[in-house]
């Protein structure tokens, strides 16, 4: 059973224009993080601030423990709805020091129970000696761990993040996110972020919802939503694609590059997906055409320390390939591109 | 890179800083003349009768100010009342009444022979009473609170929406929300109000002196009128602004340790305003009730007296309007162009010497100006008996006194400037010369000319010192309504009043249409 359940919720800011979040339905299980995933405007901050009760749905109900938080006749405001919530800014009072933060919320007990509530959740995110700073006096990354701690503290049911991670910096970022995870894990919390970064929410998630103008347009785990895109979108958005027509015959398809293993089954005009992984570029040295390989031209190189990425021609279409960055093909460089992985056979149509 | 300013500039940057600083030295001079006799006097049962009523009505005004502007604060940023912008407006009309024409608007509508003293007795109605403390309370919460309101609408327009939510998920109902969460993150706000506030009510003259409540700058002025020696006076001038030090030292001591800025960046999502519901009718009468008397009242009172000063005929007006027009030009030509070298060395030439001249400039804020104007009565009776008596006495009271006002604008205009404009003309095989006259100059005369013209309309509306230091017969709009109030001629003073309203008006329409730029509306 669901701890958190999302029912057709929608959400328009004005009457007339396009619905900010339209009929999405979505369940957590308890214990799981879940990142709602996707580009700027897709509705996932205001979908993650209607389970918080800042924003009201139109239409649709919320429900937290079998608890109706909001639907039809029903609003259960934010202060009684057991709802925790980080903020991008984190939003630490700055009139308040760490500790006085992290205790705001314990109003239930007792000062003395409160302020030794309020250091244990400090102590377990690293922050013992900071209890009586000021906000203003910490880094992005302790101001980060206090907000958190404070939001967690009165033992809320479910955790929200409103991209969490984007005000560190990148050094900072993969080791914190690691020690968070690692941390709400432990708690047992049933956590809902919010995030446009992707490689922030394949690494931090046990589920991704991707979401595209007000709508889900995929579910699944980081493996299953990266392997086997839905739709183009969804392939671009994480990761990045080549699309490519073909005609299908089960498990293979006729493209421009040949004949392409697809995985699952193939039937008809399709598009397919080929990640810039799946392809591999071979210095051309030969002035004879290997039987099977195909010709292609290097129009761009661009380093991304790891590896590099290329674009080429081949075949009248352009395709970005990740190759190895010691390779010495600059622009205009000759070269063979060979198919090592599967296409993916999307849902879209092909024109 | 560090470069020394040129002597010129220095020698005339530390003349105006001499300057500023004339009145509060000679003062003490004054003062250290005095002979025991004279400080016994100070420390008689009177001095301190003065003191309590001019703290007690510091603190009473600020209180009731600052209790009035919260509530329309908060209702004009952050509820769904009806109009809001407009009352925003409406609110703020106020700071356009100086102190002696809302004194005087208290005394025409109720004191003796006041338009609805006569009215109110007949339908057997209590007439509110205006003398003394209850007067000087009602004219000078009306004239301060929107400083409070300017304050905490800023205060409460920068304050991170996702605080309250932050509040709201922590289980925090609305109500105790704004107490624990709101209300102490405008404590900065509060206490920049609070010493606007109390500062101007310690220094005011013309609403205590008109209304007859014993303050110290009434005491100050009556005894320069009555009494023989003087000496009394400077030394209650000195006592004066002991207590206005003391106040700004308090004020530094009293602010908080907390920085109040949004923790991180990002962009903030505007809130929604709170329905008020049921509300909405009370908070409506509640900026409509402030309105009327800080906006209605005033405006009603005037148009009623000026029409029958109209039929009257009394006393021309175009005689002290040119008389006001002139002095307040010359002072605030005198106080900008005092003003340049001190900014100039305080933004280019930034170093310990520069910054403690224009520190001095700020010394005439310290001072209220009942005693600026007294100090300068003394240096022109003893030091300066040519320049006694003179329009241009007049106008060196006006420099100093206008003085930090104009640095203040030449700094801002100064700080806009960016510096790589005449470096980029130089560049370009300018000589300074010709980098100051085709690129500086024009850059800085809106700049300069508006903050003249602020000076100017400040200026307009100055009474203490022009009562004191104006040449016998030179009659200006401001000590016409004063002498006309203070004899009960009500119809008299209506007229140079409402010019002076219309003017003030103006001066605070320059003000917020300069700052509207930069702050969010």
């Amino acid at each position: 059973m669901p701890l958190l359940t999302l029912d057709t919720v929608s959400l328009r800011y004005t009457s007339t224009g396009t619905p900010a979040v339209d009929g999405l339905s979505l369940a957590v299980e308890p214990g799981e993080v879940v990142a709602l995933l996707g580009p700027s405007g897709c509705g996932k901050t205001t979908t993650l601030r209607m389970v918080a009760g800042f924003e009201r749905p139109d239409a649709g109900s919320v429900t937290l423990e079998g608890r109706v938080l909001v639907g039809p006749g029903t609003f259960v405001p934010p202060e009684q709805r057991s709802v925790g919530m980080v903020f991008q800014d984190y939003a630490l009072f700055p009139h308040l020091s760490v500790v006085d933060n992290v205790a705001f919320g314990l109003g239930a007990l007792s000062r003395a129970e409160a302020q030794a509530r309020a250091r244990s959740m400090l102590k377990l995110f690293g922050l013992e000696g900071f209890e009586s700073r000021m906000p203003h006096a910490l880094s992005g990354g302790q101001q980060q761990r206090v907000a958190l701690a404070r939001a967690l503290a009165p033992g809320p049911r479910v955790l929200l993040l409103d991209e969490p991670f984007s005000s560190l910096d990148s050094a900072l970022r993969a080791s914190t996110r690691v020690e968070v995870r690692r941390v709400l894990k432990s708690l047992g919390a049933t956590v809902m972020l919010v995030t446009h970064d992707q490689t922030e929410a394949m690494a931090f998630a046990d589920r991704l919802v991707v979401m595209r103008a007000g709508k889900v347009e995929q579910v699944g785990t980081p493996e299953a939503v990266y392997s086997t895109p839905r739709t183009a979108f969804v392939a671009y958005f994480l990761g990045g694609t080549n699309l490519l027509p073909g005609v299908g015959f089960g498990n293979g398809a006729r493209t421009v590059l040949g004949i392409l293993p697809v995985a699952g089954q193939a039937k008809g005009n399709v598009l397919l997906s080929l990640r810039p992984e799946s392809l591999r570029l071979v210095p051309d040295t030969d002035s004879v055409a290997v039987g099977g390989a195909l010709r292609a031209e290097v129009l761009a190189r661009e380093f991304q320390g790891p590896s590099a990425e290329y674009t080429v021609a081949c075949g009248g279409l352009e395709l970005t390939v990740r190759g190895a960055p010691e390779l010495a093909l600059g622009p205009g460089a000759r070269a063979r591109l060979e198919v090592v992985g599967r296409a993916v056979v999307l849902e879209d149509s092909p024109e | 890179m560090k470069r020394r300013a040129p002597g010129w500039l220095l020698a005339s940057g530390g003349l105006m800083a001499a300057l500023a600083l004339l009145p509060a030295v000679y003062l003490g001079v004054r003062a250290s003349e005095a002979d025991a006799d004279a400080w016994g006097m100070l420390l008689r049962d009177r001095t301190w009768g003065l003191l309590w009523r001019t703290l007690g009505l510091a603190a009473a005004v600020t209180g009731c100010a600052a209790a009035l502007a919260l509530p329309l604060a908060w209702l004009t940023t952050r509820s769904d009342l009806p109009g809001r912008r407009v009352w925003a407006v409406l609110l703020c009309v106020p700071l356009a009444l100086p102190t002696f024409v809302s004194g005087y608007v208290l005394l025409a509508a109720f004191g003796t022979g006041g338009a609805l003293e006569e009215p109110l007795t007949r339908w057997g109605l209590p007439v509110p009473p205006v003398y003394g403390f209850p007067g000087a309370l009602l004219a000078l919460t009306v004239s301060t609170y929107p400083y409070f309101l300017l304050a905490l609408r800023a205060g409460l327009q920068a304050q991170d929406p996702a605080w309250l939510e932050g509040a709201r998920s922590l289980g925090l109902t609305p109500a105790r929300a704004f107490w624990r969460v709101t209300v102490p993150l405008l404590r900065p706000a509060f206490a920049s109000g609070a010493l606007l506030v109390g500062l101007y009510v310690l220094s005011d003259f013309g609403a205590v002196a008109l209304l007859q409540y014993d303050a110290f700058s009434r005491a100050i002025y009556v005894q320069y009128e009555g009494a023989f020696d003087r000496t009394y006076a400077a030394l209650l001038g000195l006592a004066l602004v002991v207590v206005t030090v003391g106040v700004l030292v308090l004020e530094v001591r009293l602010r908080g340790r907390a920085g109040y800025f949004r923790s991180a960046k990002g962009a903030a999502r505007a809130a929604a305003p709170v329905r008020l519901g049921r509300w909405r009718v009370p908070a409506l009468l509640l900026c409509g009730a402030v309105v009327a008397l800080g906006v209605g009242l005033p405006v009603g009172v005037l148009l009623y007296w000026g029409v029958q000063g109209l039929s009257g005929a009394e006393g021309p007006v175009l005689g002290p309007a040119l008389n006001s027009v002139l002095a307040s030009a010359l002072g605030a030509s005198a106080a900008v162009l005092g003003a340049l070298p001190l900014a100039f060395l305080a933004v280019r030439y930034p170093g310990r010497l520069t910054v403690a001249m224009e520190r001095a400039a700020y010394g005439g804020y310290a001072l209220p100006p009942i005693v600026l104007a007294l100090s300068l009565v003394f240096l022109g009776v003893q030091a300066l008996p040519f320049l006694y008596g003179t329009l241009a006495m007049l106008v060196l009271a006006y420099l100093v006194r206008f003085l930090p006002q104009a640095v203040g604008t030449v700094r801002s205009t100064l700080l806009q400037l960016n510096p790589h404009l005449p470096e980029a003309a130089a560049s370009l095989g300018q000589a300074p010369s010709g980098v100051f006259r085709r690129v500086t100059v024009p850059l800085l005369r809106p700049g300069l000319l508006a903050g003249a013209a602020l000076v100017f309309l400040t200026a307009m509306k100055e009474l203490p010192a022009t009562l004191l230091l104006a040449p016998i017969g030179f009659d200006t709009l401001a000590t016409r309504v004063w002498s006309a109030t203070a004899e009960g001629r009500f119809a008299e003073a209506a007229l140079p009043a409402l010019v002076l309203l219309a003017v003030s008006g103006l001066g605070v329409g320059l003000l917020v249409s300069q700052e509207g730029g930069s702050a969010p509306s």
